[in-house]
C-alpha cells in the first residue's frame, strides 16, 4: 500500500538545517543509510567453537597424552639428581655454646671452624654444586627488598639522589656507605672448603656462579666497595674494597634477592666427579648470624639435570593432571556411548509455543 | 463582520470526535502528586505541556475575543478589560506585577477555572493551528477538567508553584530597533550559541570535576595518595597513578573529542548570516553578532537565528507560515502574525521603534507573553506573535522581526537538554558485588594486617638486629637506638593495613568502568549502524542517546506502547465510506481507479482537477477510490442518492479546520498520467494543512472523490465540486467540544439555501438525528439508521475509526433565531461556552443522517509480527493510549494483541467502589491470586513463565480454572484514575499481570506513567515505555528505558528517549538481537573482570603470606599496574564488543533466547560466586605451582615475578578464549596479542640495567622448567571450569547453548 499522506517524509527530512546538532551534524539531507559492510552488520566470518563429545575427549585424550610424558621425563630428571644436604647450624657449635648460641656468634674471638664429613650416596657427575641454605630468612621482606640502590651499585657514588632507599645502612659515620643497603650488608659469610677423604682437596670453582647479565651490565666494573661494614653492627661478609664490584660474585649471588624464606644460593663449583662412598670432609667456617632469627643453614651439594634440582613436583604434577584428564575422557567417551543424547532446538523452553500458537 | 476577520482563518483545536477522545480526567491530587514531582524534578518536558495549555488557553481566548469583539477598527486589537488583561484597565505601574500573575501564569484557582469556562468555545483561533494534536488534546483534557473541576487541586498546585517564578522575575525589556539601549540596560546574551561544554581553558578542571563525581575514581585518588605517603609507598610513587592518569585520560579524550564536534557545529551554525536592519537598509549580519533589539529580515525557506517578534510580513495582513519541525517535529505548517499596527510601517522606509516589555527567558515553546509599546499604544503578544530559533519560513516571501531571544536564551536552545541520564540494572547488580569484593578486600588487609601483628609480637625480641629486618639505625654511634621507619606495633600494623590496600586495589576493577564505557560505546556503534533498523521513511538511522542501558535492553518483560504514531503510522486513510445506507468499501488505488474511470467517462475525469491560472490543482494526497462510488456522484443530482452523497462529500470537505495551500511541486506520477489527457504542463498541488490528521484524511477524500477544497478563509470556503467552482459562504461554525462530540458548520449554498453541516462521534450524533421523517419514509430511515449502525459496528470491529455525518437544511426561520443567539453568544463576556453551546442545540437537532465514515488508522510495517515475536520472548506488551476503548480495542486485534479467543476483562468503573467492585468480581471469575511478594523475583519469575508457556495451550494455568482461556485486561483512564489513587493499585496489578494483554484507553500523559510506576514499583522486572508524542514523555522517562519513535508528532519523545528508532518494528530486532547480545556481552564483560582483577590479587596474597606479611610484591611496580590496564584489557572489550553467541537469524527465529535475559543467565549471584571460587582455584593453582616447583632453589624474586606474570596473562586470556564463542579476525589478534605484548613489556622491562629485574626474562626462557610451569599453571587452573563447561553442554544445556549446536552443527552439514 502506497503511502497517501499530506506530510510527505521526504519532505520532513529535507528540511533539517543545520540547527540540528543534538545527534548529527551533518546535514540530514544525506542517505543516512547505514552502509553494508559485514564487519559493520556483525556478520564477520569467523570460527565458532563448539563443545561436541568429540571435541570434549578429544582435548582431554590430547591433555592427557602431552602431560604424562612430560611428567615422566620431569620424574626422571628429578630422580637422576644426586643431592646432598648437610644441616649444620647447631652442629658447628660446640656443646658448650649451644645454651647460647648468639653469644657464641657474636664473639668474635672464638673460631668458628667446624669440620663435617660427607658421605656421597651415589656417583655425582661434575658440575657439582655447592649451595648454601638457609631457612626462616625473609629475604623477600618488604624493608629488605626495599633497601638498595640499584643506580649505586651500577654507578657507584656519583649519584646521590637514591641512597634514601638504602636506610638504615645509608651512612656510617657521616660517609655513604658503598654497597649501601640491609641486603649488601648482610652478605652470607660462612666459607667452605672441600677435600676428599681428608687429604685431596676439591677445588671450588667461585667464578662464573653470578648472572652473567648482572656482572656486566648491574654491577659497575669501577664501583668499589667502601666504608662498608663499618658500623658498630657488623652484619655478614666484609668486602675486598680493591675488587670492584662486578667481580664480587658473592655478593651479586646475594642481592639477587630470593623469592622465597627457604632458598639456596650457589656459592661455587667442584669441577670433579664424585664416585659413590666417597667421603668428603667439609671446612665450614660458621660465621653467619642466623640464630638471632631462628634461621637455619645447609649446605647442599647437588648436580643438576636439564629440569634444574632435584624437585618431584613438577614432574609429579604433570603425570597427575595427564592421568585425569585421560580419566574424564574415559567418563565423557562411556557417556557418550550410554547417553548420546542431542538436544532439540525444538526444546527450547518456548519454541513449541509457536507453532501450537499459530 | 466576522468574515473579514483575518483571525478566523484556522481552525478550533479539535473538531473531530475521534481523535477528541483524550478525554480522561486527571487523577487526582493524591494519586499523582508523588507521580508528577518526579517526573518534574527529571525533567520540564513532562510537566510542562500542561502549563503551556493554560497560557495557550489565556491567550487564545484574548485573541479569539478580538475577533469577536468586532467593534471599530481602533478597538480591534485592545482587549476588553477583564480580569485577565488588565493592561488597559489597570495604572502603569501596577501593570507589570499583575499582568505578570494574570498572564504569565498562573491565577488563583477559581479565577483560572472561570476564565476557561469562560473562554471556552470561542478559545484558540489563531494557535490551533500550531497545536499538535496530543497537546491539544490536553487543552481539551484541561479544558474539561476545569469544567468538572475534579482535578483542579493538582493543578492549583503546580499553578502556584510555577506561579512564584513568574511573579518575582523582572521582565525583559526590548527596544525595537536599537539594540545599543536595549543591550546597555540588561545583559542579554548574544547570538552566539555553545552547546559545548568546554573551552581550551576550561577544559581541565571542569572535566576533571565532572569525572570524579564517580565514586571508584575517587577511590582511586585515594589510594593514590595514600600511596604517595613515604611509609606506604609499595609501588613506585608514579607508577601507583599510571591507573588513575589513563583512566582520566580516556575518559577525558572521549569528552573532548565529543566537545570538538559540538564546537565544529556551533560554529557553523554561529557563522551563518541573516539580513539586519542597518540605518535603512538591510546587510548580511554573521547570527553570532546578532543582537537583541535588532531588526532582522528573514527570506523564505531561511532559518530563524533567533527568537523573534514578527514586525510585518510579505503578506498584507500579517501573516507567516513556518516550518517547526526542528523545534517539535511536526511537518506541517503553522501560522503566526505580525501586528497589523506594526504591518503597516516599513521598515526601510521608517525604522520601526518601540519597546516590547516580555517574560524572561523558559523553555515553553507554545507560550510567550508580552506587550509591544508603540505609538503610545500597548498591543499584547503572545505566542502566534513570536517565531523561534530554529524554524523555517515557508510559503511566504519575508519576513521582519526584532529579536527578543538571542543564543543560549532562545526557546530552542533551552529546550536542548537531553535524556535524564539512567543506570543499568545490571550494573546496579554489579555494585552489589563490588560491595562483595570490597569485603574480600578488606578481609585479605585485615588478614595481612593480622598476621603482621602477631608476627611482629612473635619476634619483638629479634627485630632491633635481625638482617632482614633490622628496626635501628646503628650507623651514627651517639643515635644508636633510633628506630628506623619503625612506629610501634599499632601503627606498623595499621600501616601494614594501608598498604595492602594499595597492593590490593585492583581488587575493584578501575579498568572495568572505563572497559564497560568503551564497550558500550562500541555496541552502540553496531546498534546505530545495523541497516535493518535504518528507516528509510524518515531517513532515519538508530540513536542511542544514552550510553549506559544497552544491556537493559537484553532483560526487558514489560513493553508499554503509545498507539498513535508508534504502533500506528499516525497516517490517516479514508477507507470506508457508509451513504445513504450503502457501503462503498472496495476502494482502489487511485491510479488504477483513474485508468478504468478515464477509459469509461473520459469527460468526467477532467472535470475533477481545477483549472486555475492554466495549472492544474491536484491534491498532494492521493487517496483510493471506490469505483462504484464515483459512478454514483457522475449521476444526476435529481437521484436521492445522489443528492446525499453530494451533501456527504460537502460535509466532509467544508465541516473542518482544514487549511488548504497551494504548493509548487509537480507530482511525476500523476503528471505523466495526466499529460495525456489534459495538455497542461505543469501541475500544482494543494497540501491540506490540519492540526488532526482524521480531518486531513476526510478532505483529501472528499477531493479525491471530487469535492476538492481549495481555499477557506473565515467567511467562506471554496470547493471544486466535480470541476464547478462553489462558494460558501460561513454563516457559523460550532468547534468540537468534548460534550458535544460534534462539529457543525453553517453555509449559505451558491443557490442560497442554508445547510448545517454535522460530522461527529457516532454517539452524539445518532441521538440528534431526525427518527421520524415526514411520513412515507420512515420505513427506509429506520433502515437507513440500522444500515448505517450495522456499517458503523463492521468499520469499527476492523479497527477504523468511524465518524457520523449528518446535514440538514435550515428554513429563514430557524436561520433567524440561530443568528440570534450564536451573536449573542459570541459577543458575550460570560458563560460563552454554555450559550454557544446552546446555540449549536438550536439547529443541531432533527438531522438527515448522510451516512457514516471509516478511516483506517493504518498500522506501522511488521507491528503484528513483531509483537508476535516480542511475546513469545516472554515480553508483555501493554498498549496504553488516549484513544476510546472501541478503537483501542480494534487496533489491538488488528495487531494481534488480542485475539478472538482471549477473554476480555472490562474494567469501566465510574467511582471507587465500582472499580473496586469490577476488580474483584473479575478476580473470583478467573481465580486470580494475590501477588504477595513481586519482588522475590525468581519463584514469581517461574510462575509467569509457566503461564506464559503453558497458558496458552490450556493445559495447567497455576492460580486459574481448568479451561479458561488467555485473559485480556481492557481498563479505562476514568477507573485508573480511582485505581490508581486508591488502595485497589495492587488489586489492579494481581490482575493485569494475570492477563496475558492489558489496554488502557483514555489514558492521560501522567496515567501513562502512573502505569510504568505501578510495575516498576512493584517488580523487579524492566519496564521499556514506547511512543512518539509529547505525552510519551513522562512514561518514556519513568520507564527503564524509555524508546523514542522518530515520528511525526514531534521531536519530544526523542529527546527524553534513551533510543531512538523510526519504526516501533525495530523493537523486535533491538531487544531480540542486539539486547540479547549486549547482555551477553556486558553480563560476561563484568564477571571477566572481576574474575581477572581477583586471580591476579589472590595471587599477590598468597605471595604476601610468605613475606612476613610484609606486603611484598614480586612483580614489578610496572607489570602490576600494566596488567589490568595494558596486558588484558583489550581482549575483554574485543570480545565484549564483538563476541556473539548466537547468529542473528536464529535469535530471531526463536525469541524464546530471549528469556535468557530474563532468567538473567549471563549475570547473577550464584554465577557471581562461581566464578569467585574458579579464582580461588584458579589462584592457588597460579601461586602453587611455580612455589612447590621452585622450592629449595635458587629462584630468585624478579623471577618467579616474572614467570607469575607470564602466567596469570597467559592464564586469563586462555580463560577468556575459552568463552570466546566466535573468533573472528580482530578476537584473535586481541587475545594472542595481548600474551605477545605482554612479552614485549617484558623484555622491554628488563632490558633496562637500572631496574633489579635486569635480564630476567631472557634468562628464564632458556630454562625448562619455565615454559612447564606456564604449561601446567594454564591446563590445570582451567580444567574445573573445563569440565563443568563440558558437563553442562552435555548433560544441562541452556536454551542458548541448544540453539548454538542446532545453528553450528547445521551450519557444518550445510557446507
Amino acid at each position: 500500500m502506497a503511502s497517501r499522506n499530506p506530510t510527505n517524509p521526504n519532505h520532513a527530512s529535507s528540511s533539517q538545517p543545520a540547527n540540528s546538532r543534538e545527534t548529527n551534524p551533518q546535514p540530514r539531507i544525506l542517505l543516512r543509510k547505514p552502509k553494508y559492510n559485514r564487519f559493520t552488520q556483525q556478520e564477520l566470518p569467523g570460527c565458532r567453537p563448539f563443545l561436541t563429545p568429540q571435541w570434549i575427549i578429544t582435548i582431554f585424550m590430547l591433555v592427557g597424552v602431552i602431560f604424562i610424558p612430560i611428567g615422566v621425563g620431569a620424574l626422571l630428571a628429578s630422580r637422576s639428581v644426586v643431592e646432598i644436604v648437610h644441616r649444620y647450624e647447631t652442629e658447628c657449635i660446640p656443646e658448650i655454646h649451644r645454651i647460647n648460641k648468639l653469644a657464641y656468634i657474636q664473639n668474635d674471638s672464638i673460631s668458628k671452624d667446624c669440620s663435617k664429613v660427607l658421605k656421597v650416596q651415589k656417583h655425582m657427575k661434575a658440575p657439582i654444586y655447592i649451595y648454601y641454605q638457609l631457612d626462616h630468612f625473609y629475604q623477600n621482606h618488604r624493608r629488605y627488598v626495599k633497601s638498595r640502590s640499584n643506580e649505586q651499585l651500577l654507578y657507584g657514588l656519583r649519584d646521590n639522589s637514591t641512597k634514601s632507599s638504602c636506610g638504615p645502612e645509608t651512612n656510617s659515620n657521616g660517609v655513604p656507605i658503598v654497597p649501601c643497603g640491609l641486603i649488601a650488608w648482610s652478605l652470607f659469610n660462612d666459607t667452605y672448603k672441600f677435600s676428599l677423604f681428608e687429604d685431596i682437596e676439591l677445588h671450588v670453582n667461585k667464578t662464573n656462579i653470578a648472572w652473567k647479565s648482572d656482572r656486566e651490565h648491574k654491577f659497575g666494573k669501577k664501583v668499589y666497595p667502601f666504608n662498608f661494614q663499618n658500623g658498630s653492627l657488623i652484619g655478614g661478609a666484609k668486602l675486598d674494597p680493591s675488587v670492584p664490584l662486578s667481580d664480587q660474585e658473592d655478593l651479586i649471588v646475594w642481592m639477587r634477592i630470593s623469592a622465597l624464606p627457604t632458598f639456596r644460593k650457589l656459592y661455587g663449583r667442584i669441577e670433579v666427579d664424585l664416585e659413590a662412598d666417597d667421603y668428603i670432609t667439609v671446612e665450614i667456617q660458621n660465621n653467619y648470624n642466623t640464630y638471632s632469627f631462628g634461621g637455619k643453614k645447609s649446605l647442599v651439594l647437588s648436580t643438576t639435570s636439564w629440569l634444574g634440582g632435584k624437585n618431584d613436583t613438577l614432574g609429579k604434577a604433570y603425570v597427575v593432571t595427564g592421568i585425569l584428564c585421560i580419566l574424564l575422557a574415559v567418563v565423557f567417551f562411556l557417556s557418550h556411548i550410554i547417553m548420546p543424547s542431542r538436544f532439540d532446538p525444538k526444546n527450547i523452553s518456548g519454541h513449541k509455543y509457536d507453532t501450537v500458537d499459530q | 463582520m466576522i468574515s473579514d476577520n483575518p483571525f478566523l482563518i484556522s481552525s478550533p483545536p479539535h473538531t473531530n470526535s475521534s481523535s477528541g477522545s483524550y478525554d480522561c480526567v486527571f487523577p487526582n491530587v493524591n494519586a499523582t502528586s508523588r507521580l508528577s514531582s518526579q517526573i518534574r524534578s527529571s525533567s520540564y518536558i513532562g510537566s510542562g505541556p500542561h502549563e503551556m495549555q493554560y497560557l495557550k488557553d489565556n491567550d487564545n481566548s484574548s485573541i479569539g475575543w478580538d475577533s469577536y469583539s468586532n467593534s471599530s477598527p481602533n478597538n480591534k486589537f485592545q482587549l476588553p478589560g477583564s480580569e485577565f488583561f488588565p493592561f488597559r484597565s489597570k495604572g502603569e505601574t501596577e501593570e507589570q506585577g499583575v499582568a505578570f500573575s494574570a498572564d504569565n501564569m498562573y491565577p488563583p484557582n477559581t479565577s483560572v477555572v472561570n476564565s476557561l469556562e469562560t473562554h471556552n468555545c470561542v478559545s484558540t483561533f489563531e494557535i490551533s493551528n500550531t497545536l499538535d494534536s496530543p497537546l491539544a488534546q490536553k487543552a481539551e483534557n484541561m479544558r474539561r477538567q476545569a469544567d468538572s473541576s475534579k482535578g483542579q487541586g493538582l493543578r492549583v498546585l503546580e499553578l502556584e508553584h510555577s506561579a512564584t517564578d513568574g511573579e518575582n522575575q523582572n521582565d525583559r525589556l526590548i527596544y525595537i530597533n536599537d539594540p545599543k539601549l536595549t543591550n546597555d540596560k540588561y545583559e542579554f546574551t548574544g547570538n552566539e550559541i555553545r552547546t559545548s561544554k568546554y573551552t581550551v581553558i576550561t577544559f581541565l578542571p571542569k572535566n576533571l570535576f565532572v569525572q570524579f563525581h564517580r565514586l571508584a575514581y575517587i577511590y582511586f585518588l585515594v589510594i593514590a595518595a595514600l600511596n604517595q605517603l613515604p611509609q606506604l609507598a609499595v609501588f613506585g610513587r608514579t607508577v601507583s597513578l599510571f591507573p588513575l592518569l589513563f583512566v582520566l585520560c580516556v575518559t577525558a579524550i572521549k569528552d573532548g573529542y565529543e566537545d570538538w564536534r559540538r564546537h565544529r557545529s556551533d560554529k557553523k551554525e554561529n557563522n551563518r548570516e541573516v539580513q539586519v536592519l542597518q540605518g535603512l537598509l538591510y546587510s548580511s549580519k554573521k547570527w553570532k553578532n546578532v543582537r537583541v533589539g535588532e531588526v532582522l529580515k528573514i527570506h523564505a525557506n531561511e532559518t530563524i537565528p533567533c527568537d523573534i517578534v514578527l514586525l510585518e510580513t510579505s503578506d498584507p495582513s500579517g501573516i507567516a507560515y513556518v516550518q517547526t519541525i526542528n523545534l517539535d517535529g511536526e511537518s506541517n505548517l503553522k501560522t503566526r502574525y505580525a501586528r497589523q499596527e506594526t504591518a503597516v510601517k516599513r521598515p526601510e522606509r521608517e525604522p520601526p521603534s518601540g519597546l516590547i516589555r516580555c517574560e524572561q527567558p523558559n523553555r515553553n515553546i507554545y507560550g510567550f507573553i508580552a506587550n509591544m509599546k508603540i505609538d503610545d499604544q500597548t498591543i499584547p503578544l503572545g505566542p502566534s506573535n513570536i517565531v523561534l530559533r530554529g524554524c523555517q519560513l515557508k510559503n511566504t516571501a519575508w519576513i521582519v522581526g526584532v529579536v527578543v531571544y538571542a543564543g543560549q536564551e532562545t526557546k530552542a536552545m533551552l529546550n536542548s537538554s537531553g535524556a535524564p541520564s539512567k543506570r543499568s540494572r545490571l550494573e546496579g547488580h554489579m555494585n552489589r558485588e563490588t560491595i562483595w569484593l570490597s569485603v574480600f578486600l578488606f578481609i585479605m588487609c585485615a588478614v595481612v594486617a593480622f598476621g603482621m601483628l602477631m608476627w611482629l609480637v612473635k619476634h619483638k625480641e629479634e627485630l632491633d638486629t635481625s638482617p632482614f629486618y633490622r628496626k635501628i639505625i646503628f650507623t651514627y654511634e651517639n643515635r644508636g637506638g633510633e628506630k628506623y621507619n619503625y612506629y610501634g606495633v599499632g601503627m606498623e600494623v595499621l600501616i601494614s593495613f594501608l598498604s595492602s590496600v594499595i597492593v590490593f586495589q585492583i581488587m575493584i576493577p578501575i579498568s572495568l568502568y572505563i572497559s564497560m564505557e568503551l564497550v558500550r560505546l562500541g555496541q552502540s556503534y553496531f546498534m546505530i549502524g545495523d541497516q535493518e533498523m535504518y528507516d528509510s521513511n524518515s531517513n532515519s538511522r538508530f540513536q542511542c542517546r544514552s550510553l549506559n542501558i544497552n544491556e537493559d535492553l537484553g532483560q526487558i518483560r514489560y513493553i508499554f506502547s503509545d498507539k498513535t504514531g508508534t504502533l500506528t503510522e499516525n497516517k490517516m486513510e479514508f477507507y470506508n465510506a457508509s451513504i445513504c445506507g450503502v457501503n462503498y468499501c472496495n476502494a482502489k488505488s487511485t491510479v488504477e481507479c483513474l485508468v478504468q474511470e478515464t477509459s469509461s467517462k473520459n469527460e468526467e475525469r477532467e472535470n475533477i482537477a481545477e483549472i486555475l491560472d492554466g495549472q492544474v490543482l491536484k491534491p498532494k494526497m492521493k487517496v483510493k477510490v471506490d469505483v462504484e462510488l464515483v459512478q454514483l456522484l457522475s449521476k444526476s443530482l435529481s437521484l436521492h442518492e445522489r443528492k446525499v452523497a453530494h451533501e456527504y462529500f460537502l460535509t466532509l470537505a467544508a465541516c473542518n479546520t482544514v487549511v488548504p495551500t497551494i504548493i509548487e511541486m509537480p507530482s511525476p506520477g500523476n503528471h505523466e498520467r495526466n499529460a495525456a489527457n489534459l495538455s497542461y504542463e505543469d501541475s500544482r498541488s494543494i497540501d491540506y494543512q490540519g492540526e488532526s490528521p482524521d480531518e486531513q484524511a476526510l478532505v483529501a477524500a472528499a477531493a479525491a472523490y471530487g469535492y476538492t477544497l481549495i481555499e477557506r478563509t473565515s467567511g467562506y470556503i471554496v470547493i471544486n465540486v466535480l470541476g464547478e467552482r462553489q462558494r460558501l459562504d460561513v454563516l457559523g461554525l460550532h468547534e468540537f467540544d468534548s460534550v458535544r462530540k460534534r462539529m457543525s458548520v453553517i453555509v449559505r449554498c451558491p443557490d442560497n439555501t442554508v445547510k448545517v453541516l454535522v460530522k461527529g462521534a457516532d454517539s452524539s450524533i445518532l441521538n440528534i438525528i431526525a427518527k421520524t421523517s415526514s411520513g412515507s419514509e420512515a420505513a427506509p430511515l429506520n433502515d437507513l439508521i440500522r444500515n448505517t449502525e450495522s456499517h458503523l459496528t463492521e468499520y469499527s470491529s476492523q479497527g477504523l475509526r468511524t465518524l457520523v455525518v449528518a446535514a440538514k437544511n435550515l428554513n429563514e426561520e430557524e436561520l433567524k433565531r440561530w443568528q440570534c443567539c450564536y451573536e449573542e453568544a459570541s459577543t458575550s463576556l460570560t458563560e460563552r461556552a454554555g450559550m454557544l453551546r446552546g446555540a449549536a442545540s438550536l439547529i443541531e437537532c432533527n438531522l438527515n443522517l448522510l451516512g457514516a465514515t471509516g478511516i483506517e488508522d493504518k498500522l506501522q510495517d511488521g507491528v503484528p509480527d513483531a509483537i508476535e515475536s516480542l511475546r513469545q520472548a516472554g515480553i508483555k506488551v501493554w498498549v496504553l493510549t488516549g484513544d476510546k476503548q472501541e478503537t483501542a480495542i480494534s487496533i489491538a486485534l488488528s495487531c494481534k494483541l488480542l485475539n478472538g479467543s482471549m477473554q476480555q476483562i472490562i474494567i469501566k468503573g465510574t467511582s471507587t467502589e465500582a472499580c473496586r467492585h469490577l476488580l474483584a468480581e473479575a478476580k473470583t471469575t478467573y481465580g486470580i491470586t494475590r501477588n504477595e511478594k513481586q519482588k522475590n523475583l525468581s519463584k514469581r519469575q517461574k510462575s509467569v513463565d509457566i503461564d506464559e508457556g503453558e497458558g496458552i495451550h490450556g493445559r495447567r494455568v497455576p492460580g486459574m480454572e481448568e479451561g479458561h482461556s488467555p485473559l485480556a485486561l481492557v481498563i479505562d483512564g476514568t477507573s485508573l484514575v480511582y485505581i490508581l489513587e486508591s488502595d485497589l493499585e495492587q488489586e489492579l496489578f494481581d490482575l493485569a499481570t494475570s492477563c496475558k494483554v492489558v489496554l488502557c484507553c483514555r489514558v492521560a500523559p501522567l496515567q501513562k506513567a502512573g502505569i510504568v510506576d505501578l510495575i516498576k514499583s512493584r517488580t523487579n522486572d524492566m519496564t521499556l515505555a514506547i511512543g512518539d508524542g509529547a505525552n510519551d514523555v513522562s512514561m518514556i522517562q519513568m520507564a527503564d528505558v524509555g524508546v523514542g519513535i522518530s515520528g511525526q508528532e514531534g521531536r519530544q519523545a526523542v529527546m527524553a528517549s534513551d533510543f531512538a528508532m523510526g519504526q516501533f518494528k525495530f523493537l523486535k530486532r533491538l531487544l531480540l538481537v542486539h539486547g540479547h547480545w549486549n547482555y551477553q556481552r556486558v553480563g560476561y564483560l563484568v564477571l571477566y573482570n572481576f574474575y581477572r582483577n581477583a586471580v591476579f590479587v589472590l595471587m599477590l596474597f598468597w605471595y604476601i603470606l610468605y613475606t612476613a606479611y610484609s606486603t611484598t610484591s614480586s612483580l614489578t611496580d610496572w607489570s602490576s599496574v600494566f596488567y589490568s590496564v595494558i596486558y588484558t584489557s583489550l581482549p575483554t572489550i574485543v570480545a565484549g564488543v564483538l563476541d556473539k553467541d548466537l547468529d542473528q537469524k536464529t535469535l530471531l527465529r526463536y525469541p524464546k533466547l530471549y528469556g535468557a535475559g530474563h532468567r538473567q543467565e549471563s549475570y547473577n549471584p550464584k554465577l557471581f560466586w562461581l566464578t569467585m571460587t574458579d579464582t580461588l582455584w584458579q589462584s592457588l593453582v597460579l601461586f602453587y605451582v611455580p612455589l612447590l616447583s621452585y622450592k629449595q632453589s635458587t629462584i630468585d624474586i624478579w623471577s618467579i615475578g616474572s614467570l607469575w606474570t607470564i602466567s596469570v596473562v597467559v592464564l586469563v586470556n586462555v580463560h577468556l578464549a575459552m568463552d570466546i564463542q566466535c573468533w573472528a579476525f580482530f578476537t584473535h589478534a586481541a587475545t594472542w596479542g595481548s600474551i605477545v605484548v605482554t612479552y614485549a613489556c617484558l623484555v622491554i622491562l628488563d632490558s633496562i640495567p637500572v631496574f633489579p629485574n635486569y635480564w630476567t626474562i631472557f634468562r628464564l626462557a632458556m630454562s625448562v622448567p619455565y615454559w612447564l610451569n606456564i604449561l601446567l599453571i594454564t591446563c590445570l587452573a582451567l580444567l574445573p571450569r573445563f569440565v563443568v563447561k563440558a558437563m553442562t553442554q552435555r548433560f544441562w544445556p541452556s536454551d542458548i547453548q541448544i540453539a548454538r549446536e542446532a545453528e553450528i552443527l547445521k551450519r557444518d552439514s550445510d557446507n
